[in-house]
Order: C-alpha cells, then sequence, then structure tokens
C-alpha cells in the first residue's frame, strides 16, 4: 500500500454503524461519536437497534445490537438508507449487518473474533475475511481485541474489564479516520469514571491507542473530513425523542403552573420517558410506576380531576389497555394527557422494532363516539414541542390529547437548539370559582369546552362520571335528546380545535402533479426523498402532518391542489384510509412493515414511477 | 384542623345532594349513605375538601347522593383514580366506595396495590355476595354452589375473604362493619377515616332483591352475640350472649373455648390491633361461620407512613437538596455547543 495515511478526503456526509454484541459496548461508542460530531458542528441523526431478547447468548446472531449515526456537512433527515462504513465487532455482527450495506462500503473488522467457534455461532461456514464472499466491499480486519489488550496490560483492569473497553479502541479508530477530536468523549471518560480513577485511565487509554492505531497503521489509504453543518445559529445539544418529549412535559407544566403527575408502566420503547420524568422532582414532578397500564391511566385522570397536569405514557399494547379510561375521560372532558410510542403490533409483536400502525387505535379504539385529540411530532427534537401542544390543546379544550410518538423518534437523536423559556407559546389555565350559576358542564362560547372546577373550592361540589351526563348541569341523563346533544358537543368540541392550530405547510410548490404527505417520524425520509426527486425535476411537493385530530383546516385544499397524493407510512395505510374517507381523494400508499424505517431511495422509486411532468427548478 | 376562621357548621343535610337516590327500597346500601352522611359534620372538613370516588355497582352509586365532590368511574378502577388524587392533592379527604365485584373482582389488582402502597384513603367495600347492578350473578364473595341464572348448578368458585385479602396485601387498617348496625358503622367509619393510610372497611350489606339475608345466619338480632365477635383493642377475645365464650390460639388455630372449669380471661387472646405483624389480624379476619363467630370491628390499625406523604417528602426534598428546578438549565445539561 503506497498511499500516506494523511490524505484527507472531504466528504458532505458519513454514516457509520458501529455493530458487535450486546456487550461490545456499541451503543456507547455510537453515542460518542454523535456527540462530538455534533460538538464539531456537524448535523447527525441516529438510529439505534437493539437485539429483541434480553441477553442472547454472547456471539449469537440474535445477540447483535447496533447504533447508526449518520453526520454531515448539511442539514439531512435521516440516519442515513445504509451505511458507508460498519464497525463489526465479530461475526455475528457482520452477518446480521451485511444485507443493509452496499457494494463499495467499508467494513472494520475486529478480526481477533472471526475464531471458529464465533464463526459458528454465526452460521459461517468459512471465514468470510479470508474467502473472497466480501469481494466488492472494502474490507478491513483489525485485531481490535489483541491490541486493546496489549494497550491495557498494565492498565490494573482484570481481563474481563479490558476486554469490555474494546470499543474505546474501535471508536478511537473511527475518530481518526473521520478526522474527529477524541476531546469530547476524554471528558465523558472523566465525569463518568470519577470514582474510579483506573477504568477512566484505561478507557482513555485505549481510545488514543485506536486513535493512534489509525495513524500509523497505514491501513487506510486516506481519511475523511466531514465539514460543519450550516445550521441555525443558537445554543445546540444532542437530544433523543424520549428525552425531548420528557422535557417538553415539562416545560408545559411550567408553562401552565401546573404540576405534572405522571404515571406509567414499564414498557419498551416508552420506559425512558418514565426514568427521565423520575429525575425531576425538583421541578415539583410526581411519578408513579403504576401496578398496570390500566392504573396509569387512571391516576393521570385522577391527577387531572384534582387540577394537575395527569400524563399517562405507553406503547401500543398499554394504549389497548387503556382505551376504555380513556373514553371515561372524554366522557367526564378531563384534560390527560397521553404519550404512547409506537412499536411493531399486533400484540406483543417486535418491542424494539417501529411501527406507525397505532393511528386507527388512537382515533377510534374505544366504545362510542369517542373524539379525542392526536397529535404527533415529526423528528426527535420536535418531541419536545409536540409534548407541550398535547397539553396546551388539552388544557384549553378540556379533551383527553393523545401524543403519538414511535421508538424510531423515542430512541433516535438530533442536534436541538435549546429554546429559551421565554419563546414558548403561552397557555393559562383558568379554574372555575364562582358558586354563582356554576354548571359542571356549561360550555365555552368559542372552543366548547366545560369548566375545570377541581375539588377543594368551595361552593363548586359536583359529581362526574362515566354516566351520560345532561347538558349544562351535569347529572346522569338518559334522555335520548340530551344524549344525542352530548354527543355532538363532544365531537364539535374536538372539530374546533383546528380554529386553534396552524395550517398545514407546503414544501415545494403549493400545486402540483404529486404531494406526498406524511405523518410521523417518515419526515426525514420523505423530505430527503421529495428534496431528490425535486432536484431531479419532478413536479413534488411534500407536507407533513402534525395535528392528527382534527386535521389542519386547510387540510382539504391543499389536497385538492394537486393531482395525486401519495402517502408513505410505517402501517397499511391508515393515514390514507382516513384521508381518502374525510375528503374523498384517491390518495396512494407507500407501505412497508418492516420493523425498520422507510427508506428514502424506496419512496424516491415510488414518486418517479407516479410522476410524468419534469419541471424545471430553478 | 387549625383555620383562621370557623368551620360553618354543617349538618348531614348538608352532605346530601340534590339527586333523587334510585336504589331498590330496602336495600342496605341506604343504611350505609345515611351513616356516611352523618359522619361527614362530625369529621370537621370542609365540604369541597372530600372526594367520593366509586368504580362500577350498586354501591358505586354512593358518590352521586353525596354533596361533596365525586367521581362515579368505570368498573375496578376508583383506587387508580384515588390513587391520583391524593397523591397529588393530599390535602383532600379522598373516599373509595366499591363493592364485591368492583373490588374484589374486576378491580382486586388495584384493591391490592392501593393497599399495599398505603395511600391515604377510606376505602369502604360492600359486600353482599352478589352482583346486583346486573341482576344477581355470583359475585367472588359468593359461597360456592351459589344457585344463580348464571351458575344453575352451583358456582364452582371458592369464594374470597375480603379482609384477609386486604391483610395479604399488607393493609395498614381492615375493618369490618354491617350495614344493619348503624351505631357499629359509623364509629368503624370514623375510625378508618382518624387512621392516616389505607383504611379498608368490609361492609357486610344486605341486597334484599338479588340476595336477601345473605349474612342473617350470623346478623340476625337473636343470633349476632353467638355467632359474632367484636374485636376490641386491648380487650380479651369474648362472645356470647352470655359472654361465657372466648377465642384462643393454639399455635396458629384459633380455637373456641368456654370460659369456666379452669379457662379464664387470662387464656384468652387479647386483640392488639397495633401490630406489624399481620399474621393474627389474619388469622382473625378468615373466622368463618359456623365453624367460628365472624368478626367485627377493626382487625388491624398499623401506622406507617403513608404513599401520599412519601411522594410528597420526595419532592420537598430533592428541592431542598438541589434547588428549585430550573428548566432552562436543564435544557442545556451535558454537552452543548454554540452555532453562530
Ligand atoms: S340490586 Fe341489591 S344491592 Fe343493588 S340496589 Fe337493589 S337491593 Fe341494593
Amino acid at each position: 500500500m503506497t498511499a500516506r495515511s494523511d490524505d484527507v478526503r472531504e466528504l458532505e456526509r458519513v454514516t457509520i454503524r458501529f455493530a458487535g454484541d450486546s456487550g461490545d459496548g456499541s451503543q456507547l461508542a455510537g453515542q460518542q461519536f454523535t456527540n462530538t460530531a455534533a460538538i464539531f458542528g456537524n448535523d447527525v441523526s441516529t438510529m439505534p437497534d437493539y437485539p429483541a431478547e434480553i441477553r442472547a447468548p454472547a456471539g449469537s446472531l440474535p445477540g447483535v445490537s447496533s447504533f447508526q449515526v449518520s453526520f454531515s456537512s448539511h442539514e439531512i433527515y435521516t440516519p442515513g438508507d445504509s451505511p458507508d462504513t460498519l464497525v463489526a465487532m465479530n461475526p455475528a455482527a457482520l452477518k446480521t449487518n451485511l444485507p443493509d450495506l452496499p457494494k463499495g462500503a467499508t467494513i472494520v473488522a475486529n478480526s481477533d473474533e472471526f475464531t471458529e467457534a464465533n464463526l459458528h455461532k454465526a452460521d459461517y461456514e468459512s471465514n468470510p475475511l479470508e474467502d473472497n464472499s466480501l469481494a466488492g466491499y472494502r474490507v478491513i480486519p483489525v485485531p481490535i481485541t489483541s491490541m486493546n489488550a496489549r494497550a491495557l496490560k498494565n492498565s490494573g483492569l482484570s481481563n474481563t474489564q479490558i476486554d469490555r473497553s474494546k470499543n474505546m479502541f474501535a471508536l478511537g479508530l473511527m475518530f481518526w479516520l473521520y478526522e474527529r477530536s477524541l476531546e469530547p468523549t476524554l471528558r465523558w471518560i472523566e465525569t463518568k469514571f470519577t470514582k474510579n480513577p483506573t477504568v477512566a485511565e484505561a478507557n482513555a487509554t485505549t481510545l488514543k491507542a485506536g486513535f493512534y492505531f489509525g495513524e500509523t497503521a497505514e491501513l487506510f489509504p486516506v481519511h475523511y473530513r466531514v465539514p460543519k453543518a450550516n445550521l441555525a445559529p443558537g445554543h445546540y445539544r444532542n437530544i433523543t425523542g424520549n428525552e425531548a418529549t420528557a422535557l417538553g412535559f415539562l416545560a408545559a407544566s411550567k408553562l401552565s403552573g401546573r404540576p405534572l403527575f405522571y404515571a406509567s408502566y414499564p414498557i419498551t420503547p416508552a420506559t425512558d420517558i418514565l426514568s427521565e420524568l423520575a429525575r425531576f422532582k425538583r421541578f415539583g414532578v410526581k411519578t408513579l410506576q403504576a401496578e398496570d397500564e390500566l392504573a396509569a391511566i387512571g391516576a393521570a385522570i385522577g391527577a387531572a380531576f384534582g387540577g394537575s397536569l395527569g400524563l399517562t405514557g405507553t406503547s401500543g399494547p398499554g394504549l389497548a389497555l387503556k382505551s376504555e379510561a380513556i373514553g371515561l375521560a372524554v366522557m367526564t372532558e378531563l384534560p390527560v394527557v397521553i404519550i404512547s410510542v409506537q412499536r411493531s403490533g399486533p400484540s406483543t409483536g417486535m418491542p424494539t422494532k417501529n411501527e406507525q400502525a397505532d393511528l386507527l387505535q388512537a382515533m377510534f379504539g374505544r366504545n362510542g363516539e369517542s373524539p379525542v385529540a392526536i397529535v404527533a411530532p415529526a423528528t426527535p427534537s420536535e418531541c419536545f414541542d409536540m409534548a407541550i401542544e398535547a397539553f396546551r390543546i388539552a388544557l384549553r379544550h378540556m379533551v383527553p390529547t393523545i401524543l403519538l410518538s414511535d421508538g424510531y423518534l423515542g430512541a433516535g437523536s438530533e442536534p436541538w437548539r435549546i429554546p429559551s423559556f421565554d419563546d414558548l407559546p403561552k397557555f393559562e389555565v383558568k379554574f372555575a370559582t364562582d358558586p354563582e350559576s356554576f354548571q359542571p358542564y356549561a360550555r365555552d362560547e368559542e372552543t366548547l369546552a366545560r369548566p375545570w372546577a377541581i375539588p377543594g373550592t368551595p361552593g363548586l361540589e359536583h359529581r362526574i362520571g362515566g354516566l351520560e351526563k345532561s347538558d349544562g348541569a351535569g347529572t346522569v341523563s338518559y334522555t335520548a335528546e340530551n344524549h344525542e346533544i352530548m354527543v355532538h358537543h363532544r365531537a364539535e368540541k374536538v372539530a374546533r380545535i383546528a380554529n386553534d392550530i396552524p395550517d398545514l405547510e407546503v414544501v415545494g410548490n403549493p400545486e402540483g402533479e404529486l404531494l406526498v404527505l406524511g405523518w410521523g417520524s417518515t419526515y426525514g425520509a420523505i423530505t430527503s426523498a421529495v428534496q431528490r426527486a425535486r432536484a431531479d425535476g419532478l413536479s413534488v411537493s411534500a407536507a407533513h402532518l402534525r395535528h392528527m385530530n382534527p386535521f389542519p383546516k386547510n387540510l382539504g385544499d391543499v389536497l385538492s391542489r394537486f393531482e395525486r397524493v401519495l402517502i408513505p407510512e410505517m402501517n397499511l395505510g391508515q393515514l390514507r384510509m382516513l384521508i381518502r374517507a374525510r375528503y374523498l381523494v384517491d390518495a396512494v400508499g407507500l407501505n412497508r412493515v418492516t420493523g425498520r424505517p422507510l427508506k428514502i431511495a424506496e419512496i424516491v422509486e415510488k414518486i418517479s414511477g407516479l410522476v410524468r411532468r419534469k419541471v424545471s427548478v430553478a | 384542623m387549625t383555620t383562621a376562621e370557623p368551620l360553618p357548621v354543617l349538618t348531614r343535610k348538608d352532605f346530601v345532594s340534590d339527586q333523587e337516590v334510585r336504589w331498590c327500597p330496602g336495600c342496605g346500601d341506604y343504611a350505609i349513605l345515611a351513616q356516611t352522611q352523618k359522619l361527614m359534620p362530625e369529621l370537621n372538613i370542609p365540604r369541597e375538601k372530600i372526594v367520593f370516588i366509586s368504580g362500577i355497582g350498586c354501591s358505586s352509586r354512593l358518590p352521586y347522593y353525596m354533596n361533596t365532590y365525586g367521581f362515579h368511574s368505570i368498573h375496578g378502577r376508583a383506587p387508580t383514580i384515588a390513587t391520583g388524587l391524593k397523591s397529588s392533592r393530599p390535602d383532600l379527604s379522598v373516599w373509595v366506595i366499591t363493592g364485591d365485584g368492583d373490588g374484589l373482582s374486576i378491580g382486586g389488582n388495584h384493591l391490592i396495590h392501593v393497599l399495599r402502597r398505603n395511600v391515604d384513603l377510606v376505602i369502604v367495600l360492600f359486600n353482599n355476595r352478589i352482583y346486583g347492578l346486573t341482576k344477581g350473578q355470583y359475585s367472588p364473595t359468593s359461597e360456592q354452589g351459589k344457585i344463580t341464572k348464571t351458575s344453575p348448578l352451583g358456582s364452582l368458585d371458592y369464594p374470597v375473604n375480603a379482609c384477609s385479602l386486604a391483610l395479604g396485601a399488607n393493609a395498614t387498617f381492615v375493618a369490618r362493619s354491617i350495614a344493619t348496625d348503624t351505631q357499629h358503622l359509623v364509629s368503624t367509619l370514623e375510625r378508618a377515616h382518624q387512621h392516616k393510610g389505607a383504611s379498608f372497611v368490609e361492609v357486610f350489606q344486605n341486597c334484599n332483591v338479588y340476595n336477601d339475608g345473605a349474612f342473617d345466619e350470623f346478623t340476625d338480632k337473636a343470633v349476632r352475640p353467638d355467632r359474632t365477635i367484636a374485636v376490641e383493642h386491648g380487650q380479651p377475645l369474648i362472645f356470647g350472649k352470655e359472654r361465657n365464650r372466648g377465642l384462643r390460639l393454639n399455635g396458629v388455630t384459633p380455637e373456641v373455648v368456654d370460659l369456666g372449669n379452669g379457662i379464664t380471661e387470662s387464656d384468652l387472646l387479647v386483640h392488639d390491633e397495633t401490630l406489624e405483624d399481620p399474621t393474627i389480624a389474619s388469622i382473625l379476619a378468615r373466622m368463618e361461620y359456623p365453624e367460628f363467630p365472624v368478626p367485627l370491628g377493626v382487625l388491624r390499625a398499623f401506622q406507617k407512613p403513608t404513599y401520599d406523604e412519601l411522594m410528597e417528602d420526595q419532592v420537598q426534598e430533592a428541592i431542598a437538596k438541589q434547588g428549585e428546578g430550573d428548566l432552562e438549565a436543564l435544557f442545556a445539561e451535558g454537552d452543548t455547543w454554540v452555532v453562530d
């Protein structure tokens, strides 16, 4: 090899996937790489992928865990369709991830682990690093395990501890290959292991060893540089969707001046929200780990009845369990918020894999005419805004509101421009206090919301419940006319939220041949695909819904200005069904239920098949 | 309670709502409602601070008839709503009204957990050993072999003993009363209210339409002294019209003995409701007629910190230790960078 390792090539965007056994620390390596790239000024987007089994046997195919990070010198919306570089810590990691690699991709393989036993565990009959089956890829075998061991032989750590640090060696190597500073990770090591200087020292040593190995080994003909992205000015941090959701709820509490009460039962992939909020006691947040999903929403309803921000969180199966109680919140018109981080279903499905198949459950999954408000964030950082939005709607309209996130948003991360508190939308909470002519089911003229009259208010003693209530007085009523009035009130109350939410924005021309309409976490893939198609001169625009019920007022108008509408979704066409029913638009779908995010390329392909005209793009 | 202004003097009438009571004439629920309304003014709590929460069933209609705040919720879930309300609003006096179906069948899980958490609530379970609202199907407390429309050949289910279950969940206050003894009932409810923590009161209540006389064989005036036993703290367990029978423990087995013939009061079990270990209370709770007299009264009243109190303490402690939360500082936690 003649090329010198200080050759640098500039790239616009790189996608790396760290993959290894669940014990190999790929998540950590990926997160550190992400932070470092973000601090440098790249735009970043990440996608962790966990094994379904908690502790699959070491070295086995189901035990592989991976973390994909894409970093770029321009704005990016997804963690990338496919990795440019795969770090495979063992044969199983290579085998499970190879199908995602395009030809020409780089594979950095920990050659020490390609032993006969490990090859066997991964169902390899011969060593892929040697049998030429990887022709077409750039394979770089690196004896990571042994070099890490050598770097740490005097560290004072046990062999097991030493072995556990090999992810840091791999990370150091990647830092060299992509010309990133070690500083942020060194700082992180220092704070993480303050109590254990030996471990801190060892991690730092092997991280550096990996970096220097890259510099001296001449295994890589070039290394790469991805310049800073042009992000909007501001103060940034990296944030996952679940973290952003928790912070959004906290902000809603501060904005409304009401304490937050979060009750939840642990469920993948929503549990992080509970553990995040449990850390925030000093903000007056109370968290309750309930005995089950039913108790969690019951407690949230109880808290809402008492004047707190009643909140519960779950995923699809838990949302199903909460259905009856959501109906109670509809009937009692209490401002409860339910966050559901969707995952693959039905039933237990694939807990660690993604899907958007709970839209219709959120919309209709209750007995009776039981409308609720539904909002859905499009990106991890947007979870913050939509958490606030969910409470803003719930409180102003006295209506249970579902926030539909998903696992890809919840665990994925991206840079978040840290808002100043003053920039956040204000909303005030008004409790009823005047006993004069008080009626628990009187209605606000504008919104049709009923008053929030909380226990402890003298003179407003009243009873609510799941039985139909008389219009105004709120006493039990079984009369036919009253029931019809109340059903209409509840529906109209939700419909009127449309007066209070922003119009749907169209990206691209406001009219044309094709509109790609999406919702939720497909935002990144759709936006990138439409950008690409427009760059190819295709007449296509995009619009992304954040308000799923009610829809923005101008949605019908937007749809009518396009000849065709394409709705890509990670389900069999749930938004499409709503759009077709409501607007009589013959929308077509692009539907994938693979448990993985939609790919930009497949959306581009679909667009190309639908659009006939080329337009000149200025 | 210390308030600057004396509370207005309330009477039973102040706690009667404007809703027409809709139980069957003769139902035991009326007596429980009346005693509850009678007790309220005695508690010296402003009316607006009192909340009654119920599930589904005949008993669960009670909140509609109380002129307090009320929440008639869904089947079995009243303890969950009460937990959320009390934990977020410790200033309120929260009462849960439930029945044998609501509390022990569809809501059994929540009952266990609200009791073990020791949320400061009063939970009154009306036990009529039948499903009344749905017109007479056997319930989890119905005796095995019960003939109903859904068990024409007799029910197969072994019944649950409500107080035993509550003690199994380590409830800190467990008592049993009967709707027909108004004096006993009102004083038991008062004790339950005074107890800080989850107070569980089982009330034998007659459903005269679908299970008439369910408790007659031991609650009828004529036989009651011989077939029930009043448990009173610090008192030896004596019963019988002549007060000549007693209860002693032989290991962990209760034994009914006749006083006299060398057996004296000092041989009898002396009731101690304050024991931390609920074992003896459970032994008593499990005594059933005809083998034993049925115990009535306070089986257990053991004080320990309540869930709502501990939850509030955690918040206050966090604030004391870390200072009140600063949202903007939290937003900027960890590694951040500036783009100009
Ligand atoms: S059905 Fe039984 S329990 Fe229900 S109201 Fe009638 S008598 Fe009372």
